[in-house]
């Protein structure tokens, strides 16, 4: 009896792993940040895991979780998904291996443009983009013969007219939780007037110009046309504003379009919810928005076997056309034979519009880290704006001096 | 108890103490003299979906070899405690000579983040522990009145903000004082202005947390006084009551010197955990408007992608310092007491 049921089960897991990679040993344990596209790929990626133990956890809280993980010895994770930002504490550290070898051996199906070189070394295989961008609600656009806007003077304008129009008291959402995501806001918004965080070729902070003035007054002016917790809203929370009807305009990650046009909620709003590509600011030509790329990275404290499980894995989903075109609306995948949805027009628009890489420096995340509690105190209206800039970069060098960057 | 049954009584205690407190103080201690080394930084070309840059990296070769010869870091004495992000001695000076006022003067040292931080944490502890002996001890004599058959109800549901995690009771608070929640919905149909937020203004945040923490500390001071009000001898009470002594006065002369070791003890143990106020804040989204000393801690553990380990010591060893310093009027006065006793 026992050996009928063994012989049902392997026959059972033998017809279901269908694309087995053939990998014999090794094991995969695999750090990732938690929405619908990641797991869609880790998914993809344990369909070859073969024989190779096959671990994943999925975390939003795994930024915290990967320096400690990947710093032991051997380290917990074979692999970590990262994204322009996140790679850099590892880079940092030291804590990742280059891919080059393996890229060569099994990374068939990889496109050269989903390789993140590092001093001509492949650090990271990207799979997928992502931005902030646009969305507006088409129906209150078009009840006020309000044109799409396309910089953030006319997103303004616009706010102004709708909550004139008295349809929306709020009109206006971005994620501008005190913290990490008003920061990611005042970065966006930085380099769309064309600011350099740093003065070139050091990490002397140069945010306390003119252009940084620009930046604080223009988030304080859409500030202030939305809902007044908007120190305490994250993605997740505007996303709950803009399904209850309160919001006609804002800015958003395009990764979570897919749950903002999905059947749940009020049909009429999901109907009426329209992207569109990053707003300008300021007059400048590129957009107040910053690119980034999702990919995975390989710990370097871990045997050599598992990283080859792992790349292998990992790499079957980074090439794998079946999955693009299954997942098409869950991200904007740089895979090749992906065709773009609708879903996908900001990341594009934001592309095709020349809009830069959020900056992958080694201090970078210092400066993020003063700009989410400094410039805090400015869009209550409790200090200037240049008092919050001083500010933002006295706790920067602060920072960077204890971190051995100045 | 003589000394040596007492020495071996306390032996795995101590143990226990010395090796998860004692030692992690003294190693956060010395983590906080250092600084990391002198980043080694190369220009680089780097290249990914998006297009090539030539932008820095840090050298990991040349970094790993200064960190193999000295692993703790580059030592730099109290300069840490020093900088801008804690004492921000050098800023002080600064600030005195140039600005005209006092108040100006005292504006811009609050508006340094230690300092932010050490105002609103002794502000909370200021407000929430005389709060809290006083609600817990009102409690505490009202339960003690009421028929023993429903105390045993009432009891439990007095301590339920305690047996409630902070993080998911501040949740609850926070989710009700929204602009659409119960209490915000109807403080703001109460004042008639339906733009009012708790959650945007600083005071407000500062009261909502305030009014937290004294609601969930109070069901711990009630237990301990109310444990202690069963010990108040009643003879004395009994005599009080023939002389004529109202019920305040038997409470203020009997029950309440009875009583006495016990406020300061809960007095001493509410005053530390509100010194490390912390999971409000996260609670209520709040790091805009209150920052404590813990978040301050956490923001540097967690909140940047790089990990301040040097701040994060100095700014722990610091609140222990200023527990101690809040303790000790309390602590010389319970040991003076005790000399007397003996």
């Amino acid at each position: 009896m026992r050996k009928i049921l063994v012989t049902l089960l392997f026959l059972l897991f033998g017809t279901s792993a269908f694309a087995d990679c053939n990998i014999k040993s090794g094991s995969i344990n695999i750090l990732a940040n938690d929405f619908p596209a990641l797991r869609t790929f880790v998914e993809t990626s344990k369909q070859c895991k073969g024989s190779a133990d096959f671990k994943v956890t999925h975390s939003s809280e795994h930024n915290k979780i990967a320096v400690p993980a990947l710093t032991a010895n051997p380290s917990e994770f074979s692999a970590r998904i990262a994204a322009n930002s996140s790679i850099v504490p590892l880079m940092n550290q030291d804590l990742i291996r280059p891919l080059d070898d393996l890229v060569k051996k099994y990374g068939k199906g990889i496109q050269d443009s989903q390789l993140i070189t590092i001093d001509g070394k492949v650090m990271a295989v990207a799979f997928m983009a992502n931005t902030q961008h646009l969305y507006y609600r088409e129906d209150v656009l078009k009840d006020l013969g309000i044109a799409i806007p396309k910089t953030y003077e006319e997103v303004v304008a616009a706010s102004e007219k709708i909550r004139a129009s008295g349809k929306m008291q709020y009109p206006y959402a971005a994620a501008y939780k005190a913290g990490w995501n008003l920061a990611e806001e005042f970065v966006n918004m930085f380099i769309g007037h064309g600011g350099e965080f740093f003065k070139s070729g050091s990490a002397e902070p140069n945010i306390n110009n003119a252009k940084g003035v620009a930046t604080l007054n223009m988030l304080k002016k859409l500030s202030e046309l939305s809902n007044p917790d908007y120190l305490t809203h994250d993605s997740e929370a505007i996303k709950v504003e803009w399904e209850s009807g309160n919001v006609a305009l804002m800015t958003l990650w395009a990764s979570r379009s897919g749950t903002l046009l999905d059947d749940e909620g009020d049909p009429n709003i999901t109907k009426a919810t329209k992207l569109t590509g990053p707003a300008t600011v300021g007059g400048g030509n590129i957009p107040a928005a910053t690119l980034w790329w999702d990919g995975f990275t390989l710990a370097k404290n871990r045997s050599d076997a598992d990283a080859e499980a792992t790349f292998r894995a990992l790499a079957h989903a980074a090439s794998n056309k079946k999955m693009v075109a299954d997942a098409a609306d869950q991200a904007v995948w740089l895979v090749e034979g992906f065709v773009p949805g609708p879903k996908s027009i900001g990341v594009i628009e934001a592309v095709k519009m020349g809009a830069k890489p959020y900056p992958m420096l080694p201090q970078m995340g210092l400066m993020h880290g003063a700009l989410g509690s400094e410039i805090v105190e400015f869009l209550q209206g409790k200090e200037s704006a240049e008092q919050a800039l001083k500010d933002v970069e006295a706790a920067y060098i602060s920072k960077a001096k204890e971190q051995g960057f100045l | 108890m003589p000394n040596k049954t007492f020495f071996w009584f306390f032996l795995p205690t101590g143990l226990a103490m010395i090796l998860f407190i004692g030692l992690p103080i003294i190693s956060t201690g010395i983590q906080s003299f250092y600084a990391q080394h002198d980043q080694v930084v190369k220009e680089v070309k780097k290249c990914d979906p998006f297009g090539c840059t030539v932008s820095i990296v840090v050298d990991n070769e040349e970094t790993s070899k200064i960190r193999e010869a000295k692993p703790l870091g580059k030592f730099n004495g109290f300069g840490t405690y020093t900088d801008r992000n804690h004492l921000a001695v050098d800023e002080i000076k600064k600030f005195w000579n140039e600005t005209e006022s006092f108040g100006a003067f005292i504006d811009q040292v609050t508006n340094l983040p230690f300092y932010k931080a050490l105002i609103f944490t002794l502000t909370y502890c200021l407000f929430v522990t005389p709060n809290v002996l006083l609600l817990g001890f009102i409690i505490a004599l009202s339960l003690n009145a009421v028929a023993r058959k429903i105390r045993g109800p009432l009891i439990f549901g007095t301590i339920l903000p305690m047996i409630v995690t902070p993080l998911v009771g501040s949740l609850v608070l926070f989710w009700m004082i929204d602009s659409q929640g119960i209490i915000g919905a109807n403080i703001q149909n109460l004042m008639n202005d339906p733009y009012l937020s708790l959650k945007s203004s600083k005071t407000l945040t500062w009261i909502t947390i305030i009014i937290y923490g004294i609601w969930h500390h109070s069901p711990f001071a009630f237990v301990v006084f109310y444990a202690a009000l069963q010990t108040v001898p009643q003879e004395p009470i009994e005599a009080a009551i023939i002389d004529g002594a109202s019920r305040f006065q038997r409470i203020k002369h009997i029950v309440l010197p009875h009583i006495y070791p016990v406020v300061t003890f809960v007095a001493l143990i509410s005053l530390m955990d509100n010194f490390r106020v912390f999971e409000p804040i996260i609670g209520f989204s709040a790091e805009g408007s209150a920052q404590s000393l813990s978040w301050l801690i956490y923001d540097n553990l967690v909140n940047e992608e790089v990990i301040l380990f040097g701040s994060a010591a100095a700014t722990s060893m610091m609140t222990i310092i200023g527990i101690a310093i809040l303790l000790a009027p309390v602590l010389i006065r319970t040991w003076k007491e005790f000399k007397t006793a003996r």
